[in-house]
């Protein structure tokens, strides 16, 4: 990979996070309401994954933690801040909230709040491509949790049996908020839960976006070429609670040390500067001028924007006529 | 026109959306091979293949999720759920996702969705196959429900469904799909709203859906004998209701009876009496009147569930109690 395109996965690492971070302030400030899941500590993971994929051609979709993933799919960032902020100019012009990011320009087929809820819905995206003859597939992140759900299990059975063109990304945190994965399955290790469904599958650590990358790209071709399922299982870790309301009381302080050891950002900055590709006065400039978009493009746009018309409340119920 | 029976009507419908636009498809249990409890796609696979005929795994609510993602991209799936009481494991995808994606994605995605549901008490099936849930599907914003009460309405019904780019729960019933009516030859569609007047009448109107429109023809008859002229309005769509359409009817006969084969409470009637209240209050001259399903879970005993499910007696003694007889 160019030392050019490193450096971009570097800022856009960088970015994610501090976007994240922003939006937390937001929160506290209550310029954001709902609830708001955040992302730091598993960028490697939606980031390593979507650049392997055909960014605005493969159709995504994710759970309620979904920022990241409709940035990187090409969401403009501020439309982004927009839906947080409840404004017209949103994403989803202020009707969905944070868990309900949409931005199907570039095939980001939005953010659900219902636990494993959108796991038929990739299935049924790959269904379509299917249909219409085309060779982009569709990628489904969701966590550890979803796959106790039901549709986990009916959906792997389908997309089997139907060979559908879908990669399934399983970002294991390791919990369902509170609840650690071994007090929730009986199997921890997720791959091996659709073994039975002849679902080809792979375990590799979700931290290091080079490791990341480099399975995704085989899981992406397998998908892209097979024309069939893969499901992938990225290991890592939330730096932060599950939601703002999280108390954390769930798991030692030692434990999250241990894991912002290996935060993806500092091993991928380490590996950078080691190959002479940035260095700490470099980093530096990137952050602030990273900050500086936020604040003043991003946050901004937000603030200044305009909430949506009462009169138009019930607008969208049904398309309209004509539309 | 040809006369044909219901699920004929059903059948042509499928077969000519299915021919007209390739991303049409028709998924549910048994339809493929099987061709279809109630023969209601029977043939289409054989025509149309295995990609756009799908025979499902008992999955409900993956499956009806898969023609909602499909939907979303542009396909138009028909999926059929074998029966209204096992809806309810779909119930997750159909209310949390096909009717609120396009409101919560700012209009910017749309579901053209279509799930058939065949409905209602048949003969002897027990409990957990004789309920109605059209109280549930049409509670629920951003769905469209549908009741076809003939062979011409489940055609023109299930062909607009079909088009239109909102997501479409259509209600069918167990024991009509033989039911035999006129189906005009050519290509029409029957709008997803409004009311319909099947009976012209001056005395009262007899609100109906589905298989109650029948109950209501049939005591309309019968009340004609003795000099009663009643109204029969088949609410046929059930969401959005046409508040105007029942309105215009009380307005005209001063006199409301809702007849529906479900239990009433938070039921059809229920929902058509607030509205009756809301807009033609000062319009009546008696307090209007449901006929309904007894409280209780159906029974198997056939004297109990007959005893359970209301019929044309039933809307004639009710009729003649709301005009004083
Ligand atoms: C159907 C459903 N049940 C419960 C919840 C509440 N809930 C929200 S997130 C969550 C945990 C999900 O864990 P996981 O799938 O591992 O995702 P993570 O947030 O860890 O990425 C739960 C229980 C929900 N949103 N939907
Ligand atoms: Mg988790």
């Amino acid at each position: 990979m160019e030392a050019s395109d490193r450096k971009r996965l570097l800022r856009e690492m960088l970015f994610a996070r501090r976007f994240e971070e922003r939006c937390a302030q937001a929160y506290q400030e209550r310029e954001i309401g709902g609830f708001l899941h955040l992302y730091p500590g598993q960028e490697a993971c939606a980031i390593g994954v979507l650049e392997k994929a055909r960014k605005g051609q493969d159709y995504v979709v994710t759970g309620y933690r979904d920022h990241i993933h409709a940035i990187q799919c090409g969401a403009d960032p501020k439309e982004v801040m927009a839906e947080l902020y409840g404004k017209e100019t949103g994403s989803s012009r202020g009707r969905g909230g944070s868990m309900h990011i949409y931005d199907v320009d570039h095939h980001f087929m939005g953010g659900y709040a219902l636990v494993g809820g959108p796991f038929p819905l990739a299935a049924g995206f790959a269904k379509a491509i299917k249909l219409r003859g085309g060779d982009e597939i569709a990628i489904c992140f969701l966590g550890d949790g979803a796959n106790n759900q039901g549709t986990f299990h009916e959906t792997m059975n389908m997309a089997s049996l139907w060979k559908l063109p879908v990669l399934f990304v399983c970002e294991n945190n390791l919990y369902g908020i509170g609840t650690a994965i071994e007090r929730a399955s009986s199997e921890i290790n997720q791959y091996l839960r659709v073994a039975p469904y002849k679902i080809a599958a792979s375990q590799v650590d979700g931290q290091d976006i080079d490791v990341v990358m480099a399975e995704a790209e085989k899981a992406i071709t397998h998908v892209r070429e097979k024309r069939e399922p893969y499901f992938l299982e990225l290991m890592t870790y939330r730096l932060r609670g599950h939601s703002m309301s999280d108390s954390g009381a769930y798991r030692s302080k030692e434990e999250v040390e241990q894991w912002a050891q290996r935060d993806p950002i500092g091993i991928y900055k380490k590996r950078l500067e080691a190959a002479g590709i940035i260095d700490a006065a470099a980093f530096q400039a990137m952050d602030e001028e990273i900050l500086e978009q936020i604040e003043n493009e991003i946050v901004r746009f937000a603030l200044e924007s305009p909430e949506p018309r009462v009169e138009d409340l019930e607008r969208y119920v049904y398309v309209a006529e004509g539309a | 026109m040809a006369e044909m029976m219901y699920w004929q009507a059903i059948l042509r419908a499928h077969d000519e959306e299915l021919a007209r636009d390739p991303l049409v498809f028709a998924m549910g249990e048994d339809i493929g091979v099987a061709g279809g409890t109630y023969k209601a796609t029977s043939g289409l696979y054989a025509k149309y293949g295995p990609e756009r005929v799908i025979d499902t795994p008992i999955s409900e609510n993956s499956y009806t999720g898969i023609g909602i993602g499909a939907a979303m991209l542009g396909c138009r799936p028909i999926v059929e759920i074998m029966s209204v009481n096992f809806a309810w494991l779909a119930m997750d995808q159909l209310m949390n996702n096909a009717a609120k994606i396009h409101y919560m994605s700012g209009g910017k995605i749309r579901c053209p969705f279509v799930m058939r549901v065949p409905g209602g008490t048949a003969h002897q099936l027990g409990a957990q196959h004789s309920a109605r849930m059209e109280k549930v599907f049409m509670g629920i914003s951003g769905l469209r429900v549908v009741t076809p009460a003939t062979p011409r309405d489940a055609y023109g019904l299930l062909k607009s469904a079909v088009r239109s780019d909102d997501p479409v729960v259509l209600i069918e019933h167990e024991s009509m799909y033989n039911l035999k009516g006129e189906v005009p030859d050519e290509e029409f569609f029957t709008p997803l709203e409004g009311v319909k007047v099947m009976r012209p009448g001056r005395d009262l109107s007899i609100f109906a859906y589905n298989i109650s429109v029948h109950w209501a023809l049939q005591a309309a008859e019968r009340l004609a004998k003795e000099g009663v002229e009643a109204e029969v309005i088949d609410l046929r769509a059930l969401k959005p209701l046409d508040r105007a359409g029942i309105a215009a009817s009380v307005r005209k006969t001063h006199r409301a009876l809702i007849v529906e084969e479900d239990e009433a409470p938070v039921g059809v009637g229920a929902e058509v009496m607030a509205l009756i209240n809301e807009d033609a209050f000062f319009e009546l001259d008696a307090a209007p009147v449901r006929v309904h399903a007894k409280d209780v879970p159906i029974p198997y005993n056939r004297r109990l569930e007959k005893a359970a499910i209301p019929n044309a007696d039933d809307v004639v003694a009710a009729a003649k109690k709301l005009l004083g007889k």
